[in-house]
């Protein structure tokens, strides 16, 4: 008289899509839900849209010729043209000085007395820039400005005077895939990356632990649904939750934002998913380690938040970092999406880029599901 | 309904055991100690019948319901349920039996109906058989009403039916159910147990029903009583408590302090248990009559001596006292500040005036316009079901919260503008023994005491004090958070009376702790109004309120009556319940409000 011992062979989408109902039912209705899903994005796009910008732009510096004359208020004129600086007069050194001690100005452009003299001799006349070092990015940025300003107004001087200028090789610059060198361009491709961490590892680990926590999971563990269907359910929603996250934050970047998508779209979404599956697979691991609710929020930030923050060459360069830490990088999901993203958006579909990086998101997919897999089972221990 | 249940007692034997329980051990690991959950424990659960699971929190009574449902693996031994191994065969087990865990298994932010569909689909209900299945447990369970209401903004009692309903979508052969009655208030809990009543008899389902309540026990056809991991004792509970036939007693005493009385028979030779029970006090024997030495001591002249029937929770006191070698009579020497004299309670000065009390939150009304005065020496009880409002008032009384409108007072103080002067003068022990669990007992009562300003010899003699009066002493290098839950207790005591406050705030303060630690607290309690000590309590145990001297009864954040336990269950009175429990007088009440 045992009851039909194999029922939960069958029924198995009714479950799934019961589960599936389930999870979106709670995503509407869970305002910290919606709020890491589109709010936290849409607050990241706005602040490294328009705020963060890693250019330096009317940088103040401060202009002090000894002795001014026609060349001087040329040199100078030619500075305040630039958009790149404001120009504060100076009449005296000690003056210029105190202003870089004030912060008031970033750097000081200095003429000598006999700047003029010097400017009509074959070896040519040095100049002096004092650059405040504080900020290693700005002061670096401020002096390879100064430097392709100098060169840039004796070029053109020596071309007014129909003179050969006395430079062996000319170099003429030309910047590819960010033409106009912005780094907003460069910035928010990555911030899809940040943001598909941001629903599929925190929040996934924060719904699972909040199974745990209130008793529903093992109400739910009681019932004929096998543990790969409970799984089932929280990444489809999350995959649909994550792939919302992914295409509103293309869509801004694009026709908010104007950042040139110039690969594929279909490409970038398939590259999005396969590391959406990732940063789900991440999430889900760090719930069958933590049970509460503080404990996974903490995991998931330092776990994949900060390292796709830090670590994934979305704001910095992975090449310019020390050999170890670069090394850390390779175990950092997101570095591989982050690649691909900046290369789809600003370069176009460069294959030798994109698939290495998605073979290694699908590796990287796989181990994580596969964990979760291993370590779930439907038991409370 | 009793015609039922003693026919029941009555089935074939033949029929096998619809749950097998064999030499189960488990235990778990807590920091560097294991706990022994269960230990070697053996029973069989009849089919068709209601079986309780009855025992104090730490008895073990999750553990096994969870090992029951395949959800935990046993150090050793099996679990078969509906014969499959629970262990090896956790899924077909799981597809055959009902589980409601301790909180229901309830997604809060779903309605009531998408719970039931999200059970129904899961349990792969067919949708045609839904619209019939979902009346009948709706019918049931009294929901109609609110099936679109989320379950996160449902009331104790109603989040209990909704979760049983979830469980019963597809009828189960064997149902587990994991505390479903604590917290929920009296008249839930009464619904509870006619819902259960009438599924056992209509369709034949087995319950396996665990419980902290032993006043529940005496609903159940069968009983296993658990202990610290251990089967005390297991049989129908009529046949457990026949064996306290003739040794309970109520004694009734016109010219004595109850309190004073209950004390001294306490601890006395040939008595097992004295408790205060309204206006008498109930006693139980070692052995059937009454004892001839007992009732020539002094203070039992003039008292009148009636035999009663004895109840179940006597059964597990007796088996506790005769298992326990080294019995604990506190006796309590009274904290230093507290002096001598009290006056008769009538007159002795009003200490707490509380008049008009309300606390909103948003737009919802926890406390709406509560008032009652305490006086010196008196126990005052708050009684109530889980948000009735009782811990809001309380945490307003000591200063905690403020309230949204309304006066309190304080032994003088007003709390709006001297909370500080105020909580120098009472003490506070709250619903969760909340002592730091990873300080050893010798450093939370360091610590509370010079959180209290205590210094030099005051803050030495109190911790000897708390040490030795509360038996605190051989465990004070362990860490809070590994003592028996008692123990907790007694160190959250110890911690809330160090500085000898003149006024105790006890919020639940015997949640879950077994009858004998009950017992001792209330000892406590007494002696300590005996001295002078003002002391409000909270609880939803009913027959606690019968220790008060004055009670409340509270729901959805009013009084309902007020008055000593006697006239409360006097209101109650009536042809078919000429001696009403204080849980009948509860159930009127919360029925008649308006």
């Amino acid at each position: 008289m045992i009851l039909q011992t194999k029922p939960f062979r069958k029924n198995g989408s009714m479950r799934l899509r019961a589960l599936v109902r389930k999870e979106f039912l709670q995503i509407v209705r869970d305002p910290s839900s919606i709020a890491i899903a589109f709010l936290m994005p849409l607050f990241l796009l706005l602040l490294f849209g328009h705020g963060v910008s890693l250019d330096a732009d009317h940088v103040p510096i401060a202009f002090v010729a000894e002795q001014p004359s026609a060349d001087t208020r040329d040199f100078e004129a030619s500075l305040l043209g630039s958009h790149y600086f404001s120009v504060v007069h100076h009449g005296s050194m000690p003056e210029a000085e105190q202003a870089l001690r004030e912060g008031t100005v970033n750097a000081v452009v200095r003429l000598r007395a006999n700047f003029g003299e010097r400017l009509r001799r074959p070896d040519g006349a040095p100049i002096q820039a004092i650059v405040n070092g504080v900020d290693a990015n700005t002061a670096r940025l401020t002096l390879g400005y100064l430097e392709g300003a100098w060169g840039n107004w004796l070029t053109r001087r020596a071309a007014s005077n129909d003179k050969q200028l006395n430079t062996p090789v000319i170099m003429e610059q030309r910047i590819w895939f960010n033409s106009e060198l912005k780094s907003r361009n460069f910035l928010v491709p990555g911030l899809v990356a940040i943001i598909m961490t941001l629903i599929g590892a925190l929040l996934t680990a924060l719904v699972m632990a909040r199974e745990w926590e209130r008793g529903t999971l093992e109400a739910l563990l009681v019932t004929p649904a096998t543990m790969t269907e409970i799984l089932l359910g929280k990444i489809i929603a999350y995959f649909v939750l994550g792939t919302g996250g992914m295409l509103m934050t293309v869509g801004l970047a694009v026709w908010l934002f104007g950042v040139p998508l110039r690969g594929s779209f279909w490409l970038l979404w398939a590259c999005a998913s396969l590391f959406l599956l990732a940063a789900l697979g991440m999430g889900l691991t760090i719930s069958t380690l933590a049970r509460n609710q503080f404990v996974a929020g903490q995991i998931a930030i330092v776990g994949t938040f900060l390292p796709a923050f830090l670590l994934s060459g979305f704001i910095f360069d992975i090449e310019s970092m020390p050999a170890a830490v670069q090394a850390i990088t390779h175990v950092v999901v997101a570095r591989y999406f982050v690649s691909i993203v900046q290369t789809l958006f600003l370069a176009g579909d460069v294959w030798a880029v994109v698939l290495p990086n998605a073979l290694a998101l699908l590796l990287m997919a796989v181990l994580f599901l596969g964990v979760t897999w291993r370590k779930s089972r439907k038991r409370l221990e | 309904m009793p015609g039922r249940l003693a026919g029941s007692l009555n089935m074939p034997d033949s029929e096998p055991p619809i749950l097998v329980v064999d030499r189960l051990t488990k235990s778990f690991a807590a920091g560097k100690q294991r706990i022994q959950a269960l230990d070697d424990v053996s029973f069989a659960v009849a089919p068709g019948v209601i079986t309780g699971l009855i025992g104090p929190d730490g008895a073990g009574k999750t553990t096994l319901m969870r090992l029951a449902a395949g959800l935990l693996v046993p150090d050793c031994g099996t679990v078969t349920a509906l014969g499959l191994d629970a262990t090896r065969n956790s899924l077909a087990v799981q597809a055959a039996l009902g589980y409601m865990p301790q909180r229901f298994g309830l997604y809060e932010d779903l309605t009531a109906q998408e719970n039931l569909d999200l059970y129904a689909d899961l349990q792969g209900v067919p949708k045609e058989s839904r619209k019939d299945r979902y009346a009948e447990l709706m019918h049931m369970t009294g929901l109609q009403p609110f099936v679109d209401r989320l379950a996160g903004r449902m009331s104790g009692g109603m989040k209990q039916k909704l979760g049983l309903a979830c469980t019963l979508v597809r009828p189960p052969r064997l149902l587990l159910l994991d505390e479903p009655t604590v917290g929920v208030d009296p008249v839930s809990r009464r619904e509870l147990w006619a819902i259960v009543n009438r599924l056992v008899a209509e369709s034949g389902m087995s319950l396996l029903l665990s419980t902290a309540y032993l006043d529940e026990a005496e609903r159940c056809q069968d009983v296993i009583l658990l202990h610290e991991g251990k089967v005390l004792d297991r049989g129908p509970p009529a046949r457990m408590s026949a064996r306290m036939d003739g040794r309970a007693w109520s004694v009734l005493a016109p010219t004595r302090s109850l309190r004073a009385l209950q004390m001294t028979l306490t601890g006395t030779p040939g008595v097992v248990d004295a408790l205060v029970q309204g206006e008498q006090v109930r006693i139980v024997t070692t052995a059937s009559g009454f004892p001839e030495d007992l009732a020539c001591r002094p203070e039992m002249a003039g008292n009148t001596i009636t035999p009663v029937a004895p109840r179940f929770e006597d059964v597990f006191v007796d088996m506790l006292r005769s298992r326990t070698e080294n019995p604990q009579h506190p006796r309590l020497r009274p904290t230093a500040r507290i002096e001598g004299d009290h006056a008769p309670r009538d007159e002795a000065p009003v200490v707490i005036k509380v008049n008009e009390l309300v606390r909103k939150f948003g737009d919802f009304r926890a406390v709406d316009g509560v008032s009652f005065d305490v006086r010196r020496g008196e126990i005052f009880g708050l009684l109530g079901a889980n948000g009735a409002g009782k811990s809001t008032t309380f945490r307003m009384l000591c200063g905690l919260l403020p309230a949204s409108s309304g006066h309190l007072e304080i032994a003088g103080h007003d709390l709006r503008h001297a909370a500080a002067t105020a909580r120098e003068r009472i003490g506070y022990m709250s619903q969760k023994f909340s002592q730091y669990t990873n300080l050893s007992v010798g450093q939370n009562l360091d610590f509370f005491a010079s959180a209290y300003g205590l210094a030099g010899k005051r803050h030495r003699e109190q911790l000897e004090w708390a040490e030795e009066e509360f038996d605190l002493g051989r465990y004070r290098n362990q860490l809070a958070g590994d003592l028996p839950l008692g123990y907790k207790q007694r160190l959250a005591m110890a911690c809330a009376l160090m500085h000898g406050p003149d006024i105790l705030f006890l919020d639940e303060p015997t949640s879950g702790v077994d009858p004998l630690a009950r017992r001792e607290f209330w000892q406590r309690i007494n002696a300590l109004a005996l001295a002078g000590v003002t002391v409000l309590v909270t609880t939803h145990f009913m027959e606690e309120a019968e220790y008060c001297d004055r009670l409340v009864i509270m729901a959805a954040g009013r009084i309902l009556n007020m008055g000593d336990p006697a006239t409360i269950k006097a209101a109650a009175r009536s042809p078919e319940h000429p001696q009403p429990s204080m849980e009948d007088a509860f159930i009127k009440l919360v029925e008649n409000a308006p």
